[in-house]
């Protein structure tokens, strides 16, 4: 009984560290290989930060790098401002206009983004308006809108409806309670739509492929460029991933404080 | 404007789509009074207290305060300060801040300048309304902390502070159970004492309206039944649904038999109030009116007690007198099954003119197939009722005394349809019109229900069966019963 009790238990665990060890793999071969200055994975030819050294001296991985957290950051704010505002207006707007509003939202979240890139492109070019770093970023802030409308929306739906009323109760014009109330209150959902612009934006490709003026590289251009010239991995990229996940793993480190930092404070 | 009312309602009315929610509304406001919109829900009372502060504005009239049209004034620069039902307190913001949000955007006149408060200020007006509230050393406790009645109080706390000329209450305790709602309930009795400011109140626990206010404002369908105080409200109902709807009472169809005479439950009682001999009305009779005498008494009527409930302080009873049920309150305990003479005081006989004899449908037509059209729906009718001695005709046309032919296609007519004409039906399929119950008012021996169509159309009609309401049910009327009247000359539609 108590054999069987232990052995299901060790099932049970053991299950979950291979499908943990099944996800992360890949990406720990990497780390791991990101220290040794082998061309090919597999062979450890001795432990050297050499990898780092060569991706922090290569100009145009560099400039990549800038370009991508360039893009990422400023789209990021250009959609989290228009997202938060459009979803609030939304929230407030009429039961038929938000319905049509919300089932609208939701088409660009499912449609395939070589619809929304082909369609900017064409757009673009119909409009006679030259690839440049502006039109990339309106694709990505295409791109971004609808995942900032979606996280601000809960946290609107949570919210009292009656706080922005009271706000302008008790004294505060529309933009002041809006400023101070609403806004405040739908912060947290604010700020998950930052972050998931970011990271969206980060790893994307199609649309930024279609929407750049060419000689503008951002990390998932680069990449793609390379591998398919040189048809293998150059071992420097080895290095930049490792650097990249360490980023996305400090971020979620963060969102994470955050996050439980307001629970500690909601329960004392 | 009268010198001393500090608001007042001019025809006020709010609609939403094609339903009146608010229908001319006209209130005045004394400064001080504790006034209480009481209704079931659905009566306009909340859309009224909103329009009073501005969230919403009136489709027609007008709201003047001190005077002053502040019909369309946007809520910021009313001099008004609303509690709402779930407090709607700011969760980011302690307590401290929450209380003085509006502190902090007011401005005061200093001299001939305006300034902002300043921090000492703002400071003691909040320790201030934290005493009133009985929340002191609170200030610096995050609102999820506390519990609903603390919030409460913090909401209020947040109104109060700023000193407004009417402090509005949406159903400020309708979240808190049932004994702190008993102690928030003196307290804000106290506190209105005390602070001198218009409350105007919204409720539909009438319990909590005869307790706390001045003058109540009993609504219904957004249309105000009564206004009055609270004694006069509860004594004085002045019609079925007023009377109905404040505390327990047993009501009954009468007819006025004489001076101050008027017959119900198959007898004549002495009353106090005047009507013409033979005048249908309605008679409300309170529960504690009613007296329980030994059944050798001649002069009284008997009834036979069936049901009995100990309610703590009384007893409740129900007898019955002949087919009619009678609800009586007695602090003795008497065993059921035995019989009592009822007295009943003539002041505690409440007689009301009678609302209603028959449904009226004025903009009712005939279609083609000779039926009348009420709310949408065709009913069988007896089309030759329109010209009198006149023959229906194979072809659907009438054939008067004289010889005249007529056609009433499309023809306007007055339907009416008396109320005990109409059959009432569980199932929609089998019935001309559907609709749902909207009010059963109970009448000794049978209940009178409104039923509501959707085109907003209100049938009328007493049964002896129990429904309940918001009940969908299905209506049918004999043809036989539906009595019509033509709009016009009956010339009008002779064929030539």
């Amino acid at each position: 009984m108590n054999t069987k009790n232990s052995f299901s238990r060790f099932l049970s665990k053991f299950y979950v560290y291979i499908l943990l060890l099944l996800l992360y793999a890949p990406i720990l071969v990497l780390i791991i290989f990101s220290f040794t200055p082998s061309r090919l994975i597999g062979n450890w030819s001795g432990f050297s930060l050499s990898l780092y050294g060569a991706l922090f001296k290569d100009k145009e991985i560099m400039q990549a790098f800038a370009n991508t957290f360039l893009v990422a950051v400023s789209s990021a704010v250009v959609s989290t401002v228009i997202g938060t505002f459009g979803a609030i207006g939304i929230f407030y707007s009429k039961k038929r206009t938000k319905a049509i509003m919300d089932a609208v939202g939701n088409i660009p979240v499912m449609n395939a983004e070589i619809v929304t890139a082909l369609s900017l492109t064409i757009l673009f070019v119909f409009a006679g308006i030259k690839f440049n770093f502006l039109t990339l970023l309106i694709g990505h802030v295409v791109l971004t809108i609808p995942f900032v409308v979606l996280s601000v929306r809960p946290k609107l739906m949570q919210m009292d409806p009656n706080i922005y009323e009271a706000a302008l109760d008790l004294g505060a014009t529309p933009s002041k309670a809006l400023r101070k109330i609403v806004i405040p209150e739908i912060m947290p959902g604010v700020f998950s739509g930052f972050i998931l612009s970011i990271t969206l934006s980060l790893d994307d490709y199609i649309i930024t492929a279609f929407t750049r003026n060419t000689a503008f590289q951002t990390l998932s251009t680069y990449v793609y460029g390379v591998t398919s010239k040189k048809g293998s991995l150059p071992p420097s990229l080895r290095a930049l991933t490792t650097v990249i996940t360490l980023i996305a793993l400090i971020i979620l480190i963060i969102v994470n404080i955050n996050s439980s930092d307001k629970k500690e404070e909601n329960k004392r | 404007m009268t010198e001393n009312s500090i608001i007042e309602l001019k025809n006020v009315s709010k609609h939403y789509d094609s339903t009146n929610v608010v229908d001319n509304f006209n209130l005045k406001i004394k400064k001080g009074e504790f006034v209480t919109f009481l209704g079931p829900s659905g009566c306009g009372k909340t859309t009224t207290l909103r329009m009073i502060a501005g969230f919403e504005l009136p489709d027609e009239g007008q709201i003047l305060l001190n005077g002053e049209d502040i019909s369309y004034l946007p809520p910021y620069k009313r001099p008004v300060n609303t509690v709402f039902q779930k407090y709607a307190l700011f969760p980011h913001l302690d307590v401290y801040d929450n209380i003085a949000f509006g502190l902090k955007l007011k401005k005061v006149s200093d001299g001939d300048k305006m300034r902002r408060l300043t921090t000492d200020e703002i400071d003691e007006k909040v320790r201030n309304a934290l005493k009133i509230v009985d929340l002191e050393e609170y200030e610096w406790r995050n609102i999820s902390t506390l519990s609903g009645g603390q919030q409460q109080r913090i909401a209020i706390a947040r109104a109060i502070v700023n000193e407004p000329e009417i402090l509005l209450l949406d159903e400020p305790l309708g979240a808190l159970d049932l004994k702190m709602r008993k102690d928030m309930q003196l307290e804000l009795k106290e506190m209105h004492k005390k602070l001198g400011i218009t409350f105007i109140y919204v409720t539909h626990d009438q319990e909590e309206a005869l307790t706390l206010s001045d003058t109540v404002v009993v609504m219904k369908d957004g249309m105000i039944q009564q206004i009055g105080s609270p004694e006069e409200i509860y004594n004085e109902p002045e019609n079925a649904f007023v009377a109905n709807f404040i505390g327990e009472s047993n009501i009954y169809s009468g007819t006025i038999a004489g001076e101050k005479k008027v017959r119900f439950i198959n007898h004549v009682f002495d009353c106090v109030d005047e009507f013409p001999k033979n005048e249908k009305v309605d008679v409300v009779i309170r529960p504690e009116d009613v007296r329980l005498k030994k059944d050798d008494d001649e002069s009284l009527v008997k009834g036979k007690i069936v049901s009995k409930i100990f309610k703590g302080i009384h007893y409740e009873y129900i007898l019955m007198v002949g087919r009619n049920e009678i609800v009586v309150v007695d602090t003795k305990d008497r065993e059921v099954g035995k019989t009592y003479g009822l007295q009943i005081k003539p002041d505690g006989i409440h007689i009301m003119k009678k609302e209603l004899h028959t449904n009226t449908y004025t903009d009712a037509y005939i279609d083609k197939n000779n039926k009348v059209v009420i709310s949408d729906a065709a009913f069988d009718c007896d089309i030759t009722k329109l010209v009198k001695g006149s023959r229906l005709e194979e072809d659907g046309t009438v054939t008067g005394p004289d010889g005249t032919s007529y056609d009433f296609t499309d023809a306007d007519v007055i339907a009416e349809i008396g109320l005990t004409d109409i059959e009432i039906l569980d199932y929609v399929e089998d019935a001309t019109v559907s609709g749902t119950i909207v009010s059963i008012i109970y009448k000794g021996d049978h209940y009178q229900l409104t039923i509501r169509t959707e085109q907003d159309e209100d049938f009328v009609l007493d049964t002896e069966y129990t429904y309940d309401e918001n009940d969908v049910v299905g209506l049918k009327v004999k043809a036989k019963d539906i009595s019509l009247k033509l709009k016009g000359e009956a010339k009008k539609y002779a064929k030539k």
